[in-house]
């Protein structure tokens, strides 16, 4: 800032006395409209200040005159938008799972509903798009270890599966093979063989014909003669694409050594009844449903 | 008092008028001076005659619109143009657009910016002059402003005069009239956006929704003082256009323009007068007087000159009653002006590179628009792909992708459509919900009329078929009933 006055040879007016590439602002007043306009907002805010909360103090803060906070202004919309959807829930709670599918309304609120519960409670170990990870199934598929209907995923999501907190929940458990010494470091690797020729996949011939008679005698009775799985133990089959675990000779090693045990909460008794079912109609019209 | 009043000088019915124009070039203001206020006196001729037609069809075209009927059938409006925002259509006659093709109004807006581009090259910045929304109010508040409290001298009059009961009641009336005229703009606005019977009476009877109070408060506030106390000030210091307008022009495009050659040296009309010793100027300010912007178009080309040609109007008068030829303020061209002063002939050449370019551009878009409009299809599909999970491997090694598609239904009836996708062999399609149509390749569904509905579809490729991690897919929606298609082009994916 330059000391010294500069006066415009054109307008008269005297400039601010910044200059920039021999360009210098003129210091006209501001024009007066502007400056109503920013007393008003002066005196407005100051009348804000009174009406609303808005001083911090040490432990509190100012608190308005009209009650106002944002706080409970976000509980009571989330108040009314609870209480416009208390009808279809209500009818959902009421609807069997089979009639809340085949009503498209219904259905539809169920699907947003659920979509929406998935994410904030599933979605932390199956994926948000419920593609699951390892030992986490994918929901996509159309493998259910414990069951695809639309029933048998509301009871399984109502109940969970070995929790302690739930005794309905779904309750299996696989011997650990190789750690409990009941097969051989060579036998778990022959299962291991056989199981991978089940599934269609390159396998040791020989190996593989050792490990059958073992995987009848250890395995077939929860898996199936053939590998087929079943829902009612919770034991997944072993003849298909699909690996929880893995699905390479090592991972199917370290399965038969150490043994597998998913566990899931039983989340009937941290959601309300219409919000599993609602998760339940979301689940089963993910593409696996059966 | 007597300055200010209009003088009357020798000859009949020629008068001298004592006004100055609030730019004038010897004492050109800074900018950003406080407004004189304009007086604008009346004018008749063939330019004023065709600015109060333009005015005619121009508000006529505003308010009746919204009142014309088009039978679309049961379950549509029947209004000819509607914007209907709740329903999210526009209709216009014939016509009518969904949102995703905005892309019409888009074109529409491009056509009318190519369009101000052409007529602008052409005869300057008559868009301003005549059709202006800003110039029409502006004309019929002037024009309301005359009818109540008389002519220039009696408005000026009216002005010095302290407050009295005439005067009040002068003032009164204007802005009852103006703000008459201004409600009615508002309300016609509205009537665009609903159905206007229904709207007009709702209106009246205080159940109209707050938006439609609300927008006809603003723009009655807007065109009341747009038009009844900022008018040319819009033009000149609100308006971006005439900062824009220059790049338009060229030496050969028309404005309304003083011809120095003839006019000067002007001097005050004298009978009987050796005109070959003097301009044809007889310095009687009417072109200053008439112009509502208040600018004196002898000073030559200028920002504030909305090219009206009420100028023209007026001079023209003057000429006539002096008995010189018409024309001393005339539209012309900077090129013209150069060739009298080279002793060349004068001419119109409407025809040049720049408006040749820019009429080949607005045409362009135009027969685009018009291409696009006949061969558009009122049905259509949309299909997003699942990203999370891309794919599915399902336990016999088969290949699934899931997507969403949308299906738009623009006709008003319901239609019986079948979905078939190909480019791999074997595909099978699900759609979500509908357990009836089971794991037929082609599912079929109805679609109800005037809809967009949105499914969920899973696409089943056999084990071993997909190479590579990804392939095309065509999907093609077929009516039943009269074999109408339409198609979307997407990608099936699957590991790598």
């Amino acid at each position: 800032m330059s000391d010294h006055r500069h006066v415009d040879e054109f307008t008269g007016v005297e400039t601010t006395g910044h200059e920039w590439d021999g360009i210098r602002e003129l210091d006209n007043p501001l024009p007066r409209w502007w400056q109503w306009v920013f007393w008003a907002c002066v005196v407005w805010s100051v009348g804000y200040w009174v009406v609303y909360p808005a001083w911090p103090l040490v432990s509190s803060h100012t608190k308005g005159m009209i009650g106002y906070s944002s706080r409970a202004e976000v509980a009571q919309e989330i108040k009314t938008a609870t209480a416009g959807m208390a009808g279809q829930l209500e009818r959902i709670r009421k609807a069997p799972l089979e009639q809340i599918r085949t009503d498209t309304g219904l259905r539809e609120f169920a699907l947003a509903g659920g979509r929406s519960a998935f994410n904030v409670n599933c979605s932390q170990c199956h994926g948000s798009g419920a593609q699951g990870f390892k030992g986490f199934p994918n929901l996509n598929d159309d493998e259910w270890i414990w069951g695809g209907t639309i029933d048998a995923i509301f009871r399984t999501i109502t109940h969970g599966i070995r929790n302690t907190e739930d005794e309905n929940a779904h309750q299996s458990e696989m011997p650990a093979f190789g750690r409990d010494g009941i097969l051989t470091k060579a036998q778990v690797s022959d299962v291991a063989e056989y199981v991978l020729s089940l599934s269609g996949q390159a396998a040791d011939a020989t190996a593989a014909a050792r490990g059958k008679p073992l995987f009848t005698d250890n395995c077939a009775a929860c898996h199936g003669d053939n590998g087929q799985g079943s829902t009612e133990f919770g034991a997944p089959a072993l003849n298909n694409n699909i690996w929880l675990y893995g699905g390479d000779k090592q991972s199917i090693v370290e399965t038969v050594t150490n043994s597998r045990r998913g566990v899931m909460p039983a989340w009937g008794r941290h959601l309300d009844e219409a919000t599993v079912k609602q998760l339940a109609i979301y689940v089963h019209s993910l593409g696996g449903g059966k | 008092m007597g300055s200010l009043l209009d003088s009357v000088i020798d000859a009949p019915e020629i008068r001298e008028y004592d006004v100055e124009a609030v730019n004038r070039k010897e004492t050109r203001p800074p900018l950003y001076v406080p407004r004189k206020k304009i007086h604008p006196r009346r004018t008749h001729g063939f330019f004023r005659t065709f600015k109060w037609w333009v005015m005619a069809v121009t508000l006529g075209i505003y308010y009746v619109t919204p009142w014309l009927r088009w039978d679309r059938g049961p379950g549509a409006p029947d209004q000819a143009v509607l914007v209907d925002i709740p329903g999210r259509r526009f209709y216009f006659f014939f016509i009518e657009i969904w949102p995703q093709e905005f892309y019409y109004i888009a074109g529409l807006l491009i056509m009318a910016g190519l369009g101000l581009f052409l007529v602008t090259s052409v005869v300057g910045r008559a868009w301003c002059g005549y059709a202006c929304p800003q110039t029409v109010w502006t004309d019929l508040f002037i024009w309301v402003e005359r009818l109540v409290e008389g002519d220039r001298g009696a408005r000026i009059r009216l002005d010095k005069e302290p407050m009295s009961a005439a005067k009040a009641t002068k003032r009164l009336t204007k802005y009852v009239i103006w703000l008459i005229i201004a409600m009615g703009t508002g309300g016609a606005w509205v009537f665009y956006f609903a159905d206007a019977p229904t709207l007009l009476v709702d209106l009246f009877t205080g159940q109209a929704a707050t938006v439609a109070y609300a927008t006809v408060g603003v723009l009655t506030f807007t065109t009341f003082t747009l038009g009844g106390f900022m008018r040319e000030q819009v033009c000149t210091y609100m308006c971006p256009w005439p900062r824009i307008q220059a790049a338009m022009m060229d030496e050969e495009s028309l404005t309304v323009t003083y011809r120095t050659d003839r006019g000067e040296p002007r001097k005050p009309f004298e009978k009987n007068a050796d005109w070959d010793k003097r301009g044809d100027c007889i310095d009687c300010k009417a072109c200053v007087v008439v112009c509502p912007m208040g600018i004196d178009i002898r000073d030559g080309q200028q920002l504030e000159c909305i090219t009206c040609a009420l100028c023209i109007d007026a001079c023209d008068d003057v000429m006539g009653k002096i008995g010189r030829p018409r024309g001393l303020i005339d539209y012309d061209s900077i090129a013209n002006d150069e060739r009298r002063r080279e002793g060349k002939e004068t001419k119109l050449r409407l025809f040049r590179p720049r408006t040749l370019f820019y009429f080949a551009l607005w045409a362009l878009i135009g027969l685009g628009m018009v291409y696009v409009l006949l061969t558009r299809s009122d049905l259509d599909i949309n299909v997003i792909h699942d990203r999370n999970p891309l794919y599915t491997t399902l336990s016999d090694g088969s290949i699934r992708n899931g997507y969403t598609f949308k299906i738009l239904n623009k006709a008003r009836e319901q239609r019986t459509l079948t979905l078939h996708a190909s480019g791999l062999p074997g595909i099978k399609l699900k759609v979500v919900g509908s357990e009836d149509m089971g794991d037929s390749p082609d599912p079929y569904f109805t679609v109800k009329p005037d809809r967009l509905q949105s499914f969920r579809l899973l696409v089943t490729v056999p084990p071993g078929i997909l190479k590579g991690d990804a392939a095309d897919l065509r999907f093609v929606l077929k009516e039943i009933n009269t074999g109408q298609t339409a198609s979307y082009n997407s990608l099936f994916r699957g590991p790598q």
